[in-house]
């Protein structure tokens, strides 16, 4: 304990300077974003994400939206673990035929009320996968989508920006 | 020297070797052509003298120019700079081939996918399941990247066997292909006795595309854009190993200051996916602060690239002939100052994560993979390191990196421990690498050449983070793809985690698994 009390006094917080314009960009994106979900969800937005066959970018995207320097958490955004607890599916990729299965009995597994976005162009279109023998195409065939972040893969300002300027307009 | 030498060492294990043709086809690359049934000797041969893994085998459907199939094995020839391509015919009817797995084990996953693909059949292999057309969805019978593929498919429908074990008191656990966190799509069966794992069948496939069959007939341009999504997170080593593949065919010479770019941002592409794997292996075992200050640095460094080249995952920066971003002296002196701000808090992290006795109790001799397993396996890239087997593309092939005096990593024991090692050590020798490159950059120069188009076939490659990520490319006379084969480090790397897992919990399977970190996508293709 006194080891512990010692090294933080002597070093003090660890923390990292970041650009100030970027934090005043996430701050006040962010905040909108807030106020938009307190105003239609209640307090919060929960969000079950399906990779459906994407190549890996938009998650680590979505992840970096979840890191300390945008922490999307703090504007109500939660993602989960489990279609139980959400109220939102996210979809990523361009939808493979192995994936179609999984994809839809994720969707049914969720209660209602339920809605759909997609992020990035490959869950848009089918994107650069477009056309081919094992993609199924747009999520929108599949079930009804709400809201799409567009992006290749979307920035995790834009997937803010981009949520909050969609969940006005709905 | 046309290969000779390559040839007289293969007489000396097989007297009586007589191939078709050998041809130094590059600088870096022998072509040898035999007879059907010399073709798994010759093979078995060179892995044994090289030694190598198979690191590529596939097909390619020629039904239409020669009236066969054309198979073709690739070895790399670590002492000599080279790659050695093996291969043969196979007459269009009734087209089969004598296995090759059964001597050498890294050929096996290969010899499913010309399976699947082709419909050629490796006589004797013992597994032949599909490993990407799902039975489940897709019928037995149609093979997309032969050239007469239809959309349209017939046939039936069947169901995967997955390897049983059985005995008492045995259960097995499914899980995926929709996992908990954030993560791409594969299904994992566990069968348990009590509480170790005693087998872990993968079952993968899940994110497949056709990726193969969309790159014939595309224009260079649009297959540069398409190879930046084969695995999202490597986007910089599938363009580099793709463009310098189709550079070898053009025959052009790339700017020597375009190849100083490419190795800066190649070693970018390593650090950001090498900190986001330590922070994860420690969120693995509960361990948050350590993730939490990892991916700060991830993130700088994202944020690092987008001011350098306009990309967060450093996209549009390659192109077929040199890059099209150059890093100027402003850049260059603010990619120096964030190397040096970036290193310092690296240094605060390992310090966190040495000084926690829980943790580095939790990495240590989990997830033990063996070099002689690894070896059998043909594991290649970073794991392998981990295990002790010096293979490094950077290492033994010349360019920027040889005169950097690149210092490869190595750790012996195999285990998680060993395999977060070579990622810190990875992370620094990068820093290091790119500083060096930095003080290359000081005069201006050309970025990029026109490149000609013309007919021919290569072997792309470059050393991405997870290991070496090939191309090989065949185009035809209007310059358009005719056969594109990729291959991912994780396709042969997949294998190497199931062993790894033997004997573990299942609760420490997500630490194992993080630390391979493979790829879903660029495995699925």
């Amino acid at each position: 304990m006194i080891h512990i009390l010692k090294t933080r006094i002597l070093k003090g917080v660890v923390t990292r300077n970041i650009d100030p314009e970027l934090i005043s960009r996430i701050k006040s994106s962010g905040s909108e974003l807030k106020s938009t979900i307190s105003k239609k969800f209640g307090r919060s937005l929960h969000i079950r994400v399906v990779d459906s066959g994407s190549c890996g970018a938009c998650e680590s995207e979505i992840n970096a939206a979840n890191n300390p320097i945008y922490d999307l958490q703090r504007f109500g955004i939660n993602f989960v673990a489990s279609p139980r607890h959400a109220d939102c599916l996210l979809v990523i990729g361009p939808v493979s035929k192995n994936m179609l299965i999984a994809l839809k009995k994720t969707y049914e597994a969720m209660s209602e009320p339920k809605f759909v976005i997609t992020c990035g162009f490959c869950a848009l279109n089918g994107g650069l996968f477009k056309g081919s023998y094992y993609v199924e195409g747009a999520v929108n065939d599949i079930f009804p989508v709400t809201l799409h972040i567009p992006g290749c893969p979307p920035t995790p300002l834009q997937i803010i920006s981009s949520l909050t300027s969609l969940l006005q307009k709905t | 020297m046309a290969g000779t030498e390559i040839v007289a060492r293969i007489k000396k294990v097989l007297p009586d070797f007589n191939p078709l043709s050998v041809l130094r086809v590059y600088g870096d690359e022998i072509s040898l052509k035999v007879r059907p049934q010399d073709f798994k000797d010759t093979c078995h041969a060179l892995h044994k003298i090289l030694p190598s893994p198979v690191m590529m085998l596939f097909a390619c459907d020629e039904r239409k120019t020669r009236e066969s199939f054309a198979i073709r094995c690739v070895f790399v020839d670590f002492k000599n700079s080279q790659w050695i391509i093996v291969s043969m015919d196979i007459p269009q009817e009734n087209p089969t081939f004598e296995t090759l797995a059964k001597s050498m084990h890294s050929a096996s996953l290969f010899e499913r996918e010309i399976r699947e693909m082709f419909g050629i059949e490796p006589k004797g292999n013992p597994d032949l399941r599909r490993l990407r057309l799902h039975d489940e969805v897709w019928p037995e019978g149609n093979y997309p990247l032969r050239k007469d593929f239809k959309i349209t498919q017939t046939g039936n429908l069947s169901n995967y066997k997955f390897a049983r074990v059985e005995g008492d008191g045995i259960f097995e656990v499914p899980v995926g292909p929709v996992h908990a966190g954030i993560i791409g799509p594969g299904h994992f069966r566990f069968s348990v006795a009590g509480e170790p794992i005693i087998n872990l069948e993968l079952r993968l496939g899940f994110t497949h595309r056709g990726v193969e069959k969309l790159f014939e007939s595309k224009i260079y341009s649009d297959a540069v854009a398409l190879s930046e999504c084969v695995s999202g997170d490597s986007s910089f080593a599938h363009t580099l190993s793709f463009v310098q593949a189709a550079e070898k065919i053009s025959g052009v010479t790339v700017p020597a200051r375009a190849i100083i770019l490419r190795a800066v941002f190649l070693e970018l592409e390593r650090m950001y996916n090498h900190i986001n794997d330590i922070g994860g292996i420690a969120l693995d075992v509960g361990f948050s602060f350590p993730h939490a200050y990892a991916s700060i640095i991830k993130e700088t460094i994202l944020l690092l690239n987008e001011n350098l080249s306009g990309s967060r995952y450093l996209r549009r920066v390659n192109l077929v002939g040199g890059v099209s971003q150059d890093i100027d002296e402003n850049k260059k002196q603010f990619l120096l100052k964030s190397l040096k701000a970036i290193k310092y808090d690296f240094n605060e992290l390992v310090k966190i994560l040495n000084s926690s006795v829980s943790f580095m109790d939790r990495v240590d001799t989990t997830g033990v993979l063996r070099r002689k397993t690894a070896e059998d396996l043909g594991v290649v890239g970073l794991v392998a390191r981990a295990s002790g087997i010096p293979t490094d593309l950077r290492g033994y092939f010349p360019g920027p990196y040889r005169n950097a005096k690149f210092k490869m990593i190595t750790q012996e024991s195999g285990d998680v421990l060993a395999r977060l090692r070579v990622r810190i050590s990875e992370f620094e020798e990068s820093i290091r690498l790119i500083e060096a490159f930095a003080e290359k950059l000081d005069k201006p120069g050309e970025l990029r050449v026109n490149m000609c188009i013309k007919e021919g076939s290569a072997l792309g490659y470059a050393e991405g983070w997870r290991g070496p990520v090939l191309y090989w490319l065949e185009t035809n006379s209007s310059g358009l793809i005719e056969r594109c084969k990729i291959v991912d480090p994780s396709f042969l790397n997949w294998q190497g985690l199931s062993f790894a897992v033997f004997g573990n919990i299942i609760p420490d399977f997500p630490l194992c698994n993080k630390s391979f970190d493979l790829s879903y996508s660029g495995n699925d293709l």
